[in-house]
């Protein structure tokens, strides 16, 4: 995320550990990641996670944080369709995010 | 310099007319961008009239399965399964439209509040949203094509030249007005 004066840059590896054998266990649920991404602000993705799940101000700024300084950070999980509702909101509020089965 | 403050029928921006002229332009050439990939208009066709209106609508709205090739517009339109490339591509073919619809009528709502001498304009909680919707994918867009970095110095110590920086100028004052807009609607 973008910041004035730090250099914390943790680069989003789409790639990693790719979840193909279980992608079809029906039991597993699923996820919705953020990515880690220059552009959007702190205070912005704060923001969006407290107005489009509902969060307390103190959890969201803890997952934007875990965002911000490890890459990415499980956002929601539930349902496959839920969590494609999910991915949905949150590229309509302009955050980088993908859904996967856990 | 564009100010925002909280004021007693909503949030207040106050624009001169310069800063309105350069969004409004800005968010002309990203309406321009997100129009190009909407599907064809519905009504166009007679395909469609021998099936319930439900079904029609569905057809008239299916989107690309592809990214848009320009890594700026991608960045506003990112697949929805990093790992699973079918996926990606059944999600963004349901779900695409809508999004460039979404992104469309903040920008719209936007742009159309804009006065050409600038001044004052009062944002309720809806209209608020757009504007954080809005001013975010213009810095996502212009920040994407300068390859902006999260520490924010792309020229590397170096100083540019005045019409290298002019980009960069705009993206910061993009991001000032977008950072005082979201501290004062998360004040309130």
């Amino acid at each position: 995320m973008h910041v004035m004066s730090q250099s914390a840059t943790a680069s989003p590896e789409l790639d990693q550990a790719p979840i193909v054998d279980e992608r079809t266990d029906p039991d597993r649920p699923w996820v919705t990641i953020v990515w880690n991404d220059p552009i959007n602000l702190m205070s912005y993705v704060t923001h969006v996670l407290q107005q489009l799940f509902g969060y307390p101000k103190d959890k969201a700024t803890r997952l934007m944080l875990d965002v911000h300084q490890k890459g990415k950070a499980v956002v929601s999980s539930g349902s496959r369709e839920q969590m494609e509702h999910d991915v949905s909101r949150l590229h309509g509020a302009g955050l980088w995010a993908t859904l996967r089965q856990d | 310099m564009a100010r925002v403050r909280r004021g007693r029928g909503g949030i207040v921006v106050a624009l001169d007319a310069a800063e309105a002229e350069l969004l409004r332009r800005m968010l002309d050439e990203l309406c321009g961008e997100l129009r190009a990939r909407l599907p064809g208009r519905p009504g166009d066709g007679d395909a469609r009239e021998d099936v319930g209106d439900s079904v029609g609508a569905a057809f008239d709205t299916q989107g690309p399965t592809a990214p848009p090739e320009d890594p700026a517009l991608a960045r506003l339109l990112p697949d929805a399964y990093s790992d699973d490339p079918a996926a990606a591509a059944e999600m963004r073919r349901l779900t695409e439209p809508d999004l460039v619809q979404a992104k469309l009528d903040a920008a719209t709502a936007v742009g159309s509040a804009l006065l050409p001498t600038g001044g004052k304009l009062i944002l309720d909680q809806q209209s608020g949203a757009a504007w954080l919707a809005a001013l975010n994918d213009l810095r996502l867009l212009l920040g994407t094509r300068l390859g902006v970095t999260e520490d924010g110095d792309p020229f590397g110590g170096h100083r540019p030249n005045e019409s290298a920086a002019a980009p960069y100028v705009v993206y910061h004052w993009l991001t000032g007005l977008q950072d005082r807009l979201v501290g004062t609607i998360s004040a309130g």
